[in-house]
């Protein structure tokens, strides 16, 4: 039913998409793969009317269509939740979910508050989230807000009449296992009502949610693959066109930790309503990880030791000096980098390029007397372009245009050529692909290597358990138990969930 | 790509592109337009407001908004002359020292701004009204209202001498552009303003002192309205407590023409300068084609609204803020 034909995208210096058909029929869920800047979410926004193509046709029912803008292919039914959330944080949740929708509440320029929150709450009843429509929308989890998104484009339901075509970009990369299973419960029920797209890095979902998988690379659809026609490993090589290691977390290379030599200690810290009593210490080359689910405390754990938040009780030690003052210049002075889960927000500047983001939390070590080495930098981002395979055109590509994963490499190599001594990792996994993955897993073994201390909140538990020494486990911001991860001894993931709820 | 590339280029171009199309047309109607001597009146008229325009170019490239030029350099023009006068009134007998004593000047009321903004955390339009008003009064309470003149042959060079057929005062100006460019591009704290003004968040999480760069921002932008204030004088071999007026609109006006986006992170010193010379020029140009007066801001304002619509791609930011 809907349809794109030979479509063309090009960007300066990048050839997006080549010559790209693709079909979706009604009620149907296609998967969409490939690697880092393959174009799956440039692919996803000429479908929802946000870039032209430049070359090709889109029909729908047969119809060719041409969308100027966002809005006009909503108005056919099209709707899109974002890889980058993309909720107003200051407005209500009923605010976000009818931006730009409000008149059928208005009566006499006067919106009807009650209609409308009536309205939003039929909504979440959709995605089966039970909360005040006039919640601000910062207040809620980075799950409740992926699925307010979805509530949002839902509204479509009403709104149009013939089909609609929804498409998810990486919406599971933030949610824990149970409610991606909730999420894809949910989109199964819709399938009466939608078609999907679904874009993910996670095999294994794509693999149990799709009906046909489109495998991406380097602009061009490369194969279709029907469900149960190929594997996991036969997909992934079609994707990277090379096959992938098999010793994917490189548990060879971990080896024991420095005990004698502590980078940082957390005696009985607390914050009230999130941690309590967090006693931990980590040593050179160890990577201790924190597991738990959404809201249990990992991050305001790696927040506090990064200093972006001050505990009320407790102690922390970094290097054996302890902290008084917390903010991030001091953490970032005394060695410590952190990539952080939210990139749009706290990863990349957009509109800086890639030499200046890489040097942003290191430029002392690129100037002298406020004067910047400009060659250096340059150098320095060439250097992990390649190290990372960075899809960029050069040096000076805008952070802002470069696809989601491509960010987040960005990000880890402006903190791993600071040369941090203690690493916090939030997801740094997070949207990358199988290839990207590999290589982020090299670099965490080779900072082990390097004396590096690494505290990781890890993408799945799978990560969790192949990379760490330690592993921390939290509930409702207290430590459950703690587990040792030597190769060959490491906990099952049954082992963890027993304390994770 | 053909077409995205032009896209592209043509915001990035289409100040200059603006500039030219203007001086095309001011030349068709008036051919007296494209003379060195038109051409060198239109530098002296733009060279104190360049120096303003550039320091609010970088609280702007901030995320932020500085309105206290008009106080500023009123300020320091009447504070250059009585120190100038003060110290021998001529440079020869040692007065100029007014210079660097009046760039420090320049850089405490931009302390103040900053300070005031930043550890009172009054948004900066207000704040910095505020000194401004301040630095008028001030103004006024030195002079008493009076007007205080110079007339020093070795300091008015910086108008009468001429090289190549513009003053010095050009020269002075250009060497400052050239420093702004270089503190823009080349130095941590220019690096910092695209930080601050790009993701203030992200600059604080990636371990930047933001509140500290703010300030500095202040700092530098006082230093160059106490430029614009030193350039007034020489220019009209006076000041009084007006000797501000006007520079307000001309800078803001001029920095967004250019192209530096009033959201932040966007634009800089090249833009500005093409910014002042499009607004000089316009003024300059209804004047040579002998546009009557009050036809001349309703223009200005309307080829502002066209130069704004022309010059950023506006459709790059999915919210406006
Ligand atoms: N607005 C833009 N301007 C210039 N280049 C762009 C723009 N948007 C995307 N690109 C480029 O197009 C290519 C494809 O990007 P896209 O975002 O579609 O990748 P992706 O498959 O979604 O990758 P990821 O898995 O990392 O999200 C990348 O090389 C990217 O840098
Ligand atoms: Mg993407």
């Amino acid at each position: 039913m809907y349809q794109l034909k030979a479509v063309d995208k090009k960007f300066p210096g990048v050839h997006a998409l080549k010559a790209v058909d693709f079909e979706i029929k009604r009620g149907e869920i296609v998967g969409l793969v490939g690697e880092n800047g393959a174009g799956k979410s440039t692919l996803m926004k000429v479908i929802y009317g946000a870039y032209q193509p430049d070359g090709g046709t889109v029909s729908i029912d047969g119809k060719a269509v041409r969308f100027q803008n966002p809005r006009q292919a909503m108005e056919k039914g099209i709707g899109m939740v974002f890889q980058e959330q993309s909720l107003i944080p200051n407005l209500t949740v009923m605010e976000n979910i009818f931006l730009g929708y409000e008149r059928q509440f208005v009566r006499l320029g006067v919106i009807n508050w009650k209609a409308m929150s009536e309205a939003a709450e039929k909504q979440l009843a959709k995605v089966k989230l039970d909360i005040d429509p006039a919640t601000i929308t910062s207040a809620l989890s980075f799950a409740q807000r992926q699925l307010v998104e979805l509530a949002k484009v839902l509204t479509l339901e009403e709104r149009v009449d013939g089909d609609l075509v929804i498409l998810l970009d990486e919406p599971t990369s933030v949610l824990a296992e149970d409610e991606v299973k909730m999420l894809f419960t949910i989109v199964r029920d819709l399938t009466k009502r939608a078609s999907f797209i679904f874009v993910s890095h996670r095999m294994d979902e794509v693999m149990e949610l799709s009906d046909r998988i489109y495998v991406m690379k380097d602009g061009a659809v490369v194969d279709v693959v029907a469900r149960g026609a190929a594997t996991v490993e036969q997909i992934q090589h079609k994707m990277v066109g090379r096959s992938v290691d098999r010793e994917y977390y490189r548990e060879q290379r971990q080896k024991p930790y420095d005990a004698s030599k502590v980078l940082l200690e957390m005696d009985r810290v607390s914050l009230p309503g999130r941690i309590k009593d967090i006693s931990l210490t980590l040593h050179a080359g160890e990577v201790l990880c924190l597991v738990g689910t959404e809201g249990a405390g990992r991050e305001a754990i790696l927040r506090t030791i990064y200093g972006m938040r001050t505990p009320v009780s407790g102690t922390l030690k970094i290097k054996g000096n302890e902290i008084r003052a917390f903010n991030p210049q001091a953490a970032v002075a005394a060695g410590v980098g952190y990539v952080p889960r939210e990139r749009k927000i706290e990863g990349i500047v957009a509109g800086m390029n890639v030499y200046e983001n890489m040097t942003l939390s290191q430029m002392g070590r690129y100037s002298r007397a406020g004067v910047l080495n400009v060659a250096a930098e340059k150098a320095l981002a060439r250097d992990w372009i390649g190290k990372l395979s960075i899809k960029a055109h050069s040096e000076f590509a805008d952070c802002g245009n470069l696809s989601g994963g491509n960010q987040q490499k960005v990000v880890l190599s402006k903190w791993r050529s600071g040369g941090s001594d203690i690493m916090l990792l939030d997801h740094p996994t997070r949207g990358l692909d199988i290839g990207a993955k590999e290589d982020v897993y090299e670099m965490i073994r080779d900072m082990s290597d390097d004396g590096v201390g690494v505290i990781l909140v890890a993408d799945t538990l799978e990560e969790a358990i192949g990379l760490s020494h330690n592993i921390i486990v939290l509930k409702d911001g207290a430590i459950q138990q703690r587990f040792d991860c030597k190769p060959g001894a490491k906990p099952t993931l049954y082992d963890l969930l027993h304390y994770m709820i | 790509m053909k077409r995205l590339m032009t896209r592209e280029n043509a915001i990035r171009w289409a100040p200059l592109l603006v500039l030219i199309g203007l001086m095309i047309l001011f030349t068709a109607i008036n051919p007296a337009f494209l003379s060195q001597r038109n051409f060198a009146r239109i530098a002296i008229a733009a060279a104190p407001a360049l120096m303003v325009a550039i320091g609010v170019t970088f609280i702007i490239v901030m995320g932020s908004i500085d309105l206290s030029m008009e106080g500023t350099v009123g300020l320091t023009a009447v504070l250059f002359c009585f120190v100038f006068l003060a110290t021998g009134g001529t440079l020869a007998a040692g007065a100029w020292v007014a210079v660097p004593v009046i760039l420090l000047a320049g850089a405490l009321i931009g302390l103040v701004n900053g300070l005031v903004h930043v550890k009172l955390r009054i948004p900066s339009f207000m704040a910095s009204l505020a000194i401004g008003f301040v630095g008028t009064g001030a103004a006024v309470l030195i002079t008493g209202g009076d007007i205080v003149k110079i007339d020093d042959d070795t300091f008015r060079a910086l108008l009468t001498w001429r090289i190549a057929g513009f003053p010095l005062m050009v020269y002075v100006v250009i060497v400052m552009a050239l420093i702004a460019w270089f503190i823009q591009s080349h130095t941590t704290l220019g690096r910092n303003f695209y930080a601050v003004g790009g993701g203030e968040e992200l600059a604080h999480a990636s371990g930047l002192n933001v509140r500290r760069v703010r300030i500095l921002g202040f700092v530098l932008a006082g230093v160059f309205y106490a430029v614009a204030g030193i350039l007034q004088v020489a220019k009209l071999g006076q000041a009084e407590s007006v000797s501000g007026a006007n520079f307000m609109f001309i800078s803001i006006t001029s920095v967004v023409v250019g192209g530096v986006a009033l959201w932040g992170g966007i634009g800089g010193i090249w833009n500005t300068v093409v910014g002042v010379l499009i607004v000089n020029v316009i003024n300059n140009g209804m004047v040579v084609i002998g546009l009557p007066d009050y036809l001349q801001d309703g223009m200005l304002g309307l080829l502002v609204i066209v130069a704004v619509v022309l010059s950023t791609d506006r459709r790059s930011i999915s919210f406006v803020k």
